[in-house]
């Protein structure tokens, strides 16, 4: 029997829990009351605080989470109050992780919500922060910070499947959006599906500097030629209003004597920064299925998304799920790390021979790299020069205890990852 | 989260079945690592392509600093063509969302070609709008040195050299020879690469 007493704030979603639906999984295990005390105890990590991570944050907090954990590095601009709805004017300029918990948190009293947040960049925590969470949720609008994320999951899994979490990673663009559920080392990770992603439209070096017809291609001039020429060795950093103003200025003039229309600041912040068009409609929806599935996750209700599913409302509607395979080759969760015991008296060439009989790599030696040391190159021949003292040298000398060493042979498909204990 | 238990079962029974003939193994696999710095992926995809590398003798890749595989120079001297037997060196930049983005490729040295121009941008197709990560760095240095085999007056960065290129082939052959020498060609003084 479902005994919990709860409050009116729980009441729209318990009966999904308190029942057993026609579609449960796990109908000799499941029982309401743990999944209810599952939900109010899991620890839930939201990855980003714009359009998409307040959708999220409102979500998980409308659905039963109690714990939430949300992380995001900028803070809020004006441009950003159109859509991140839970930022107002007098935000502008503090760290939209904070503003976003406290908005949700006051909107939200009686029901022992705790929502902490973290205003720093993902790199910036340890894995020993990641490792605490039941499930994370991404809504970020970068590649590289999902490519972290996502090896940083990997990475956590052993081969019991102990430490495993899954990511559910949101994502849109204009009318278009998908949410996908990764568990890392079982289903296609985010690095398994690199090639799907679209990338960053660029433009012919020789059309923007010589044949310019587009607004963005008087941009690119300004900041591809005109800013190295400029300013040699200088990074351009477009949150620098002065560096920004330069650019549409330089893109502007180029524009007027191509007699070309459009270039404004709006759309030369769009091209530096590559500015993908967001509405907070689509936003909405591919929140609400990540929260779903976070939902379903943790209640173990009803099955989880396997594992993709695409939205596309810019020509009529239409969704597509179907369950990504993983890729055999996937540099990420392809070759999850083993643990190797050595000597460290032994020097790198023992080691190799070690391993090159354990892998069946008869020809040639493979390239050893440690993640801040190269160990030993094949090549190109000045790196094997450079690295050949290595293969005479103790292992003690060359390894930390436990350090990860990339082994890599264009016959192996893959790079090997050994964690290296010595003994 | 019954999921995960439901996983891990499956797991144990796949591992059982396999344990049977399994072969004595030293390398057991791991619980998580607790070592600092991890290999990031474009880590990983990088010292795959250089250890794949497989350059003609004409084609070298140098590193200024070789604890850092991010950044290295590469220098090409073509075997044939107009730019036989000159010495061409081009800085190498990877990023760490590498092979998301192409590697960043610019020409050292002031050139007379028609692809590449005075600052030592170059036009080359599979180092921007045609990049893509099936493309690997074997892929785009081989690219480059057939920028000097076969250089292309449609792309114009140097549109001068190009001009020339299109309308008469001997005299772009002579220009080259001049500038390569560290000659003046149209007024423009290029750097001495032979
Ligand atoms: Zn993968």
């Amino acid at each position: 029997m479902f005994s919990i007493q709860n409050n009116q704030h729980d009441s729209s979603y318990l009966s999904l829990v308190s029942n057993v639906g026609p579609f449960n999984e796990f109908i000799d295990e499941y029982d309401p009351n743990e999944a209810f005390n599952t939900l109010s105890n899991a620890r839930v990590l939201v990855i980003g605080a714009g359009g998409l991570g307040c959708e999220i944050l409102k979500d998980l907090a409308l659905t039963g989470f109690k714990k939430i954990d949300i992380i995001d590095a900028d803070t809020i601009e004006v441009s950003n109050l159109n859509r991140q709805f839970l930022f107002r004017s007098g935000d502008v300029g503090r760290p939209k992780a904070e503003v976003a918990a406290e908005f949700v948190k006051r909107k939200s009293m009686g029901k022992n919500l705790s929502i902490v947040s973290h205003y720093c960049r993902i790199q910036d925590k340890p894995q020993s922060f990641y490792k605490q969470f039941d499930v994370v949720i991404c809504g970020l609008d970068s590649v590289e910070a999902r490519r972290w994320i996502n090896a940083t999951l990997v990475s956590l899994v052993d081969s019991n499947l102990n430490g495993l979490i899954p990511m559910i990673d949101g994502g849109t663009e204009g009318f278009r959006g998908q949410s996908r559920v990764i568990l890392p080392t079982v289903t296609s990770c985010y690095e398994c599906t690199l090639d799907m992603i679209t990338p960053k439209t660029t433009y012919p070096v020789c059309t923007i500097a010589n044949t310019p017809r587009l607004p963005e291609h008087c941009v690119e001039w300004a900041s591809v030629l005109e800013w190295p020429r400029r300013f040699p060795g200088k990074k351009f950093d477009p949150d620098l209003s002065e560096h920004l103003d330069w650019m549409y200025e330089t893109a502007h003039r180029r524009a007027i004597h191509f007699k070309i229309d459009g270039v404004t600041k709006e759309l030369t912040l769009g091209v530096v920064k590559n500015i993908i068009p967001a509405i907070a409609s689509t936003n909405a929806i591919i929140a609400a299925s990540c929260c779903n599935e976070a939902f379903k996750y943790v209640t173990s209700s009803n099955p989880i998304l396997n594992n993709y599913m695409m939205y596309s409302g810019d020509y009529s509607i239409f969704t597509y799920t179907y369950s990504h395979a993983r890729k055999p080759n996937c540099p990420v969760c392809g070759n999850h790390p083993k643990t190797i015991k050595v000597p460290g008296s032994w020097d790198l060439r023992d080691f190799i021979e070690h391993i090159k009989e354990k892998h069946d790599i008869s020809i040639g030696t493979p390239s050893l790299a440690t993640a801040t040391k190269q160990l030993y190159f094949r090549s190109p021949p000045s790196l094997e020069e450079f690295t050949r003292k290595n293969l005479g040298r103790k292992l003690s000398e060359l390894l930390d205890d436990n350090e990860e060493v990339i082994v890599s042979d264009p016959k192996l498909p893959i790079s090997l990852r050994l964690l290296v204990k010595l003994e | 989260m019954l999921k995960i238990r439901q996983l891990q079962k499956k797991k144990q029974d796949e591992d059982a079945s396999l344990q049977s003939n399994a072969k004595d193994d030293k390398i057991a696999v791991s619980n998580n690592s607790t070592s600092a710095a991890r290999v990031s992926a474009a880590q990983l995809r990088l010292q795959k392509d250089l250890t794949e590398l497989d350059l003609p003798k004409s084609i070298k890749v140098n590193f200024t600093n070789p604890s850092n595989i991010f950044n290295f120079v590469l220098s090409i001297v073509p075997q044939e063509g107009f730019y036989k037997m000159g010495l061409f060196k081009f800085t190498v930049e990877i990023n760490e969302n590498f092979p998301i983005d192409p590697p960043k490729i610019r020409c050292m040295q002031k050139i007379y070609h028609p692809n590449i121009d005075l600052d030592g941008n170059i036009c080359l197709n599979i180092l921007r709008e045609d990049w893509s990560p099936v493309l690997n760095l074997n892929s785009v240095i081989i690219g480059l040195n057939f920028l000097f085999l076969e250089p292309n007056p449609n792309d114009p960065l140097n549109k001068e050299a190009a001009n020339v290129l299109a309308k008469n082939k001997n005299v772009f052959a002579s220009n080259v020879k001049v500038a390569m020498r560290g000659g003046s060609v149209d007024g423009e003084r290029y750097d001495r690469v032979i």
